[in-house]
């Protein structure tokens, strides 16, 4: 491992070799840096990420559009809110950037820095977590400021996120790998707006006919939302079932991604 | 140590599909500057980045510091830098927030501060990335490529685009590179740039090396010189080339413009005066020219550098 190998400086001229490796902690953290920037920086990226979650929260709880079941409409609502903030991050945003990234030889670039190839994705995946991070924090002020009250277990709540985080990081990451730029950008985007719709974020499951339900419930989106949903707002346990869902599309999206991937 | 090879090239083939971009090439490449030119679709990145280790040769081998670049990448990596042919850097970055993310990757960078300020991309400020000049463009991709003190680098057209002044700074970072022990591999289509910066020029056109040596070693190797002057069109070149020796050649180039080959000396000059002055001729715009690289080039692939 090269990591934070050190020579000694030669010469005295101001561009003598003196060549190494930044501590691993080092690199990764500043890549993670850079990212995180980058997408706060990019105001369609903020429109998918802060803006359309909050919009869709503040509207849904506020407008009686769609029948949200027994209960305030936030305690039904701010679980697919998470769903869709997680999604919309690790998915959506992390296709689309990483996909110009690709096309604009960032990756190329980086390929031959000193940062491993498995760092600059770990770096890929703090960014995602810290704005995630961010994003619920956001939701859960707002939500608790209409009124919600969540329940259930936190761990159980701290897991679903993760197992979400990672099947739709694998998903978009395929798609960012093997699509051209522009296909990724069309694609992601009407990914988002179809699982927005049919996976359960703000319009229930069960408005949708028995065979419908039964599809669209094995989707990620809908595990996650549903699984949320049964723990925040009906105290349920451990969702396994939906846990299962998502370490099942977890596992497969990441391993076609590590097999796929094109790093130009 | 300083005369092993920095680079070793040795029978690499690159296959794209059907087509053969890069067709067996040898090449090695010392401590200092080496040029590698060739007319577009040549096979020079294809080449460079194979030293990278973008690619895996479809035969050959490849040595970059003695290492193998793609199997030993991790161990080359922090020593070499690169400045790809175009692209390389987020679209929404800054200039100086890119080095510096650069720098960062690497133990012992170079001063950011004075390294922008030398390139003149100071006055890029809060401009992202593709909003900058083709010229910015460039120098930060070359700034990025130095920052990490290398000891080798790998500049795939520098200065492909740029002003004559933003040439001339690059020129000499170049030079200010090699002169503290710094090893430069860069590809061009310009034969000023390989003449003035290069120790060693390989010239390389459909995939393979037709020439190496320095660039004073490749115009020897064509001894002619050449001389130019303009006149009234139609002058009879015939009788011109009966009073020249042997083997002059003599030729009306454009209308008006003439071109007398050979082995060029005063006693030449003085015989090309005289049978203008016999002829009521002005020479005007007489000129003797060396045999240059470009001379060489197109001799030996038949094409213009430039297209
Ligand atoms: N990824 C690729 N896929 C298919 N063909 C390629 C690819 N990369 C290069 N080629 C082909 O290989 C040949 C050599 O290309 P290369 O980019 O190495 O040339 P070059 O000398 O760098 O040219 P230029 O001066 O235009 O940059 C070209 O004919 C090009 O079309
Ligand atoms: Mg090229």
């Amino acid at each position: 491992m090269s990591a934070g190998t050190d020579t000694p400086a030669t010469g005295g001229g101001t561009y003598a070799p003196r060549p190494g490796a930044a501590p691993l902690p080092r690199m990764i953290a500043a890549q993670a840096a850079l990212e995180t920037r980058m997408l706060l920086r990019n105001g369609e990226q903020l429109l998918l990420t802060v803006v359309i979650p909050t919009l869709l929260l503040v509207l849904f709880s506020a407008v009686d559009i769609v029948d949200t079941g027994e209960g305030k409409a936030v305690d039904f609502l701010a679980p697919g809110i998470l769903a869709l903030a997680v999604m919309s991050t690790a998915f959506t945003g992390q296709a689309i950037a990483t996909g110009f990234e690709r096309r604009y030889g960032v990756l190329k670039r980086l390929a031959v820095s000193p940062l491993p190839r498995w760092g600059l994705m770990t770096a890929k995946t703090l960014s995602v977590l810290v704005t995630e991070v961010l994003q619920v924090l956001l939701v859960t002020v707002i939500a608790l400021a209409l009124g919600w009250s969540p329940h259930g277990n936190p761990l159980a709540v701290l897991l679903l996120l993760v197992l979400g985080t990672a099947a739709f990081s694998g998903l978009g990451l395929l798609m960012a790998g093997t699509l051209k730029a522009e296909a990724t950008l069309a694609a992601a985007n009407l990914v988002f707006l179809l699982l927005l719709v049919g996976g359960g974020v703000v319009v229930p499951l069960d408005e949708f006919p028995q065979a419908a339900q039964d599809v669209l419930g094995l989707l990620p989106i809908s595990a996650l939302s549903g699984g949320l949903r049964d723990v925040l707002q009906h105290g349920a346990g451990m969702p396994w079932g939906d846990l299962a869902i998502l370490a099942v599309w977890a596992v497969a999206g990441l391993a076609a991604a590590g097999k796929l991937f094109r790093w130009e | 140590m300083r005369n092993d090879p920095v680079v070793q090239v040795c029978g690499l083939v690159k296959r794209y599909g059907g087509k053969t971009a890069v067709d067996g090439l040898d090449l090695v490449a010392r401590a200092g500057i080496t040029a590698v030119l060739g007319p577009n679709g040549a096979g020079k990145t294809t080449t460079v980045e194979s030293c990278e280790g973008y690619c895996r040769p479809d035969s050959g081998t490849v040595r970059v510091l003695g290492l193998d670049p793609v199997r030993e990448a991790a161990a080359l990596r922090p020593r070499i830098g690169v400045m790809l042919q175009s692209g390389g850097v987020y679209s929404g970055a800054r200039a100086d927030e890119m080095l510096r993310h650069v720098a960062r990757l690497h133990a012992h960078p170079l001063d950011v501060a004075a390294l922008t300020e030398r390139l003149g991309l100071g006055s890029c400020g809060r401009t992202p990335y593709r909003r900058l000049s083709g010229g910015q463009q460039q120098r930060l991709a070359l700034a990025m490529a130095v920052v990490g003190r290398p000891e080798l680098v790998f500049l795939d057209e520098p200065t492909a685009g740029l002003d004559p002044q933003a040439r001339r700074a690059t020129w000499d970072l170049v030079r200010d590179l090699r002169a503290d022990g710094v090893s430069v591999i860069l590809t061009t289509h310009h034969m000023d740039e390989a003449e003035q910066l290069a120790d060693d020029v390989a010239i390389i056109d459909a995939g393979k090396v037709v020439a190496q040596g320095s660039p004073e070693e490749l115009c020897r190797g064509g001894a002619e010189n050449t001389l130019r002057f303009s006149g009234r069109p139609g002058l009879d070149v015939t009788s011109l080339l009966k009073a020249l020796p042997a083997d002059s050649t003599a030729a009306e180039l454009t209308p008006g413009s003439y071109r007398v080959g050979g082995k060029i000396d005063p006693q030449l000059l003085a015989t090309v005066t005289t049978w203008c002055a016999q002829h009521g001729v002005m020479p005007e715009k007489i000129s003797v020219e060396r045999h240059t690289l470009e001379d060489v080039f197109l001799e030996l692939t038949g094409k213009e550098l430039r297209g």
